[in-house]
């Protein structure tokens, strides 16, 4: 049986983006919130080290410094009227969340207190500077728990373990969803006049990350398969500290607090790499080093592959207050005590640049010219505005998706409040239905983990943090070959009771579609810029590639590329050094 | 290494009771209980329905009971329980396929306390934020750290018997806010964990504290609440 909603305005996901959205459409129009996971669980609420916003409670800082910073660390590609958006509000948003009930860290004075964060600096790169407002190092906990409260407060609707499947359009306007409803197996409409994607990032294409088992990029999925674009699928972020083979998270706020890389031999090699800021590099750098350190047979351990994040020179009562999540971490997943030694870590997939591009009010672009799609919108780590161009920085993730979600909201409010509900075709819902039904019709030649475990490895292998032409050749062709063996495969599980070998299922489908945008964007990018960089073409190129890439699927399945140019502003691109 | 898990399999649609599966596989003694139970679902057994997401212990998804006790299965390492490892759901909520329950009436416990600020409006809304001194931000810390997994409530005895009951985690989420210094609404929580299927309902029997993965000291956050109702003192 399928079942029938009706909204004003319907948002996909219900981490910070999607709550944050939800918020602000909520106190105005008929709102819901679609997720497939509780929202507590979302994936915001492992991030860790702080946002970022110049609230100079602890030391000088300007907004402007703030947009330096992250346009610097975008090498670039960041849209400056973006970039500046969300630095002046980010004050604004850091302020409501602690009027919300946030319980940020305070310093002496009982005001918000701020740390040091990577790539963060003090009158354009001066030194390093305190920005980021945190609590503890569960800053993202805490935020995920605040909107939570918040849209209960205001009495957000919430359809919990609800995986969105789809994205209904009616003559290139967007008029709502189809979910599939885990409890029961049911497919239900949902019409709204607006939509909102918040689905969070992809990292499960790599091996070692620090994303969540669910974050596989489903509404990037849907979107593409769509025939719309993605912009900028070539740049993923690695942060340099994922615990040795397993890839958990240890943050930035690790080195921020004062710890320190180093080599086999003791060393500090990050002084090689960025002589003024060191360790407080930006990722892309660190992460590079660290590969380089490990190339060059100085990596710890038996098989030299790993690093050392080393904290027993941080004063451990800072440890145990501020970081004890992470050295809980260190301490449950790897047998390694923080205080008496080294953290065996290694860079980690992080954190997805590219996404659904879209206008700095969340809507939707139908095309690299900036026409819109009506009634689509998305914001948060599955949308690409873009504040983060080719290397976000540290913090400014959770910054992104507070400012952007609520910005998002808004519009939808607005939208929603002046234009009717799409008509929506009685058979709507047919496609997804005869989608699930060919899923489970017929044997299963292998278990889709097998092939998933090999994209995992190939991404690592080829396409992860140095690439070049001929390792993006050979990652394009087995995900190829993955795509076929994937299409022979079937759901085995019939049941409509809790069925997460269909949901599992689905989302690898998705996986692949977003390694492939990954890889044929980055094979076509020839030079090196921020997360993305080729050993085959080590220097940026302005002069042909100061633009964002935008990749969408053609009729026949393959995709095509298209650019448009970067938003300039106050910043000429220099070079970029630490 | 060779791993034995014993784990409680149920599916409504055609099972009356649950029963126990065992499953031998491969694993690491450093390998999560999550991990061995991928191993089953992907490789063995893909009807297998479990919750998980973020795999290290912060998203709150796989409570289960393991070995007897409540824990994250994404947790539990391994070389730290003996074998073979009998997994099953968590108790007291209504169970809906294998390891997965229904958490709905768990978080309308959590709701039920209205746990979010509840600031006072004949104050001036601040400029800036409002003034909080690292004591009294220190005073509720424990608390904030819940990630709503459901270990302690479903390791209550009170709970088991009675559903009724808000249960501990519900009672820690009042206490995140009774005890913040930037809150007004101390009054209404505390009228309602003064009811009958409030804090008093508490026998400390301290199961909630051993069995919270984020090491929150659960019945004192409970004593605490109720000393707050006998004596108005927050
Ligand atoms: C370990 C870690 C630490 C981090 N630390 C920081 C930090 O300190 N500072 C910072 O700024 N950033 C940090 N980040 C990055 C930041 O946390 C994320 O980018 C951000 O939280 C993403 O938020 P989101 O709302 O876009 O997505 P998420 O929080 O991932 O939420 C995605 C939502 O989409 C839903 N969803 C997905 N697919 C579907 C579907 N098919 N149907 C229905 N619902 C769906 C999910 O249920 C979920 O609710 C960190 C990231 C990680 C992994
Ligand atoms: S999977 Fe998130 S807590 Fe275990």
């Amino acid at each position: 049986m399928t079942r029938y909603h009706t909204y004003d305005a319907v948002i996909v996901g219900a981490g910070g983006a999607g709550l944050s959205a939800a918020l602000a459409a909520g106190k105005n129009v008929k709102t819901a919130v679609v997720s497939k996971l509780y929202p507590t669980r979302s994936h915001t609420g492992t991030a860790q080290g702080g946002m970022c916003a110049a609230l100079a409670n602890v030391e000088d800082d300007s907004w402007e410094w703030h947009a330096f910073d992250t346009v610097k660390g975008s090498d670039f590609l960041a849209d400056q009227d973006a970039v500046d958006i969300m630095c002046k509000e980010a004050v604004t948003a850091v302020l409501e969340l602690e009027r919300m009930g946030l319980p940020f860290n305070r310093t002496p004075e009982g005001r918000i207190d701020q740390r040091r964060f990577g790539g963060h600096t003090r009158d354009h790169g001066e030194a390093p500077v305190k920005r980021a407002c945190y609590a503890a190092d569960r800053t993202g906990h805490m935020i995920l728990q605040t909107l939570y409260q918040q849209c209960n407060k205001e009495g957000v609707e919430f359809f919990n373990e609800f995986f969105v499947l789809d994205l209904l359009m009616v003559e290139g306007t967007c008029a709502g969803i189809i979910a599939y409803e885990l409890a029961t197996g049911e497919l239900h409409v949902f019409r709204s006049r607006s939509v909102l994607f918040a689905t969070g990032g992809y990292g499960k294409m790599f091996k070692i990350t620090s994303n969540a088992h669910t974050l596989t990029g489903d509404g990037p999925g849907v979107v593409y398969r769509k025939g719309l674009p993605l912009e900028d699928m070539e740049f993923f972020q690695f942060h340099p500290t994922g615990l040795y083979r397993l890839g958990i998270l240890l943050s930035e706020a690790a080195r921020g607090e004062g710890g320190i890389l180093r080599n086999k031999d003791g060393e500090r090699f990050m002084e090689n790499y960025a002589p003024t800021i060191k360790d407080l590099a930006p990722r892309d750098m660190v992460s590079r080093a660290m590969f380089s350190e490990i190339k060059a047979g100085r990596g710890a351990g038996e098989d030299n592959d790993y690093l050392l994040l080393d904290l027993t020179e941080v004063d451990p009562e800072v440890v145990e207050k501020k970081l004890p999540d992470i050295t809980e971490f260190a301490r449950t997943y790897l047998d390694v005590e923080p205080l008496e030694e080294g953290v065996p870590v290694v860079p980690t997939a992080h954190y997805a640049m590219g996404g659904i591009p879209t206008t700095v009010d969340a809507e939707v672009l139908r095309d690299h010219r900036a026409e819109t799609v009506p009634g689509f919108y998305a914001a948060g780590e599955c949308a690409c505005v873009s504040v983060h161009g080719a290397n976000r920085l540290g913090t400014n993730s959770l910054l992104d998706i507070v400012v952007f979600g609520r910005r998002g909201g808004l519009a939808m409010t607005e939208y929603a409040s002046t234009h009717p509900l799409p008509d929506v075709p009685e058979d709507a819902h047919e496609h997804a239905e005869k989608w699930l039904a060919s899923l489970m019709e017929g044997d299963n030649p292998e278990p889709v983990a097998d092939i998933r475990e090999t994209l995992q490895q190939e991404m690592m292998d080829k396409a992860s943090v140095v690439r070049n032409e001929d390792s993006l050749t050979q990652a394009r062709d087995s995900i190829g070959k993955l795509a076929e063996r994937y299409a022979g495969t079937r759901v085995r599980d019939r049941s409509k009771v809790f069925n997460t070998e269909l949901t599992e299922h689905i989302e690898f489908g998705y996986l692949l579609d977003m390694a492939e945008a990954l890889v044929v964007s980055a094979l076509a990018r020839t030079e090196s810029r921020g997360g993305h960089y080729r050993d085959d073409h080590e220097m940026r190129e302005d002069e042909h590639w100061l633009k964002h890439t935008f990749i969408t699927k053609g009729d026949g399945g393959d995709p095509s590329l298209a650019y448009k140019d970067v938003t300039l502003g106050r910043y000429t691109p220099v070079e970029r050094k630490y | 290494m060779q791993v034995t898990l014993r784990v409680q399999r149920f599916n409504p649609e055609h099972d009356t009771d649950p029963h126990f599966e065992s499953y031998t596989i491969d694993a690491d003694a450093m390998d999560r209980i999550l991990d061995c139970l991928h191993q089953v679902k992907w490789y063995r057994d893909s009807s297998l329905a479990l919750r998980r997401s973020c795999a290290h212990g912060i998203c709150g998804s796989d409570a289960m009971v393991i070995n007897g006790v409540n824990a994250l299965a994404c947790k539990v390492l391994v070389k730290d329980v003996k074998q073979p490892i009998t997994v099953e759901p968590i108790r007291g909520l209504p169970l809906t396929k294998d390891l997965v329950v229904d958490m709905d009436p768990f978080f309308s416990g959590y709701l039920a306390v209205k746990p979010w600020l509840i600031a006072d409006d004949a104050e001036p809304e601040p400029e800036r934020e409002r003034i909080q001194s690292a004591a009294e931000r220190e005073r509720f810390d424990d608390t904030t750290k819940c990630i709503l997994c459901a270990a302690c409530t479903t390791s209550c005895p009170i709970f088991w018997s009675d559903q009724e009951y808000v249960g501990p985690a519900a009672i820690v989420g009042a206490h995140r806010f009774i005890f913040d210094s930037r809150d007004a609404g101390g009054r209404e929580r505390i009228e309602i964990l003064s009811g009958k299927n409030g804090a008093f309902k508490c026998r400390t029997a301290f199961n909630c504290t051993a069995a919270c993965p984020r090491g929150i000291e659960v019945t004192k956050a409970i004593q605490e609440v109720k000393q707050a109702a006998l004596f108005g003192s927050f």
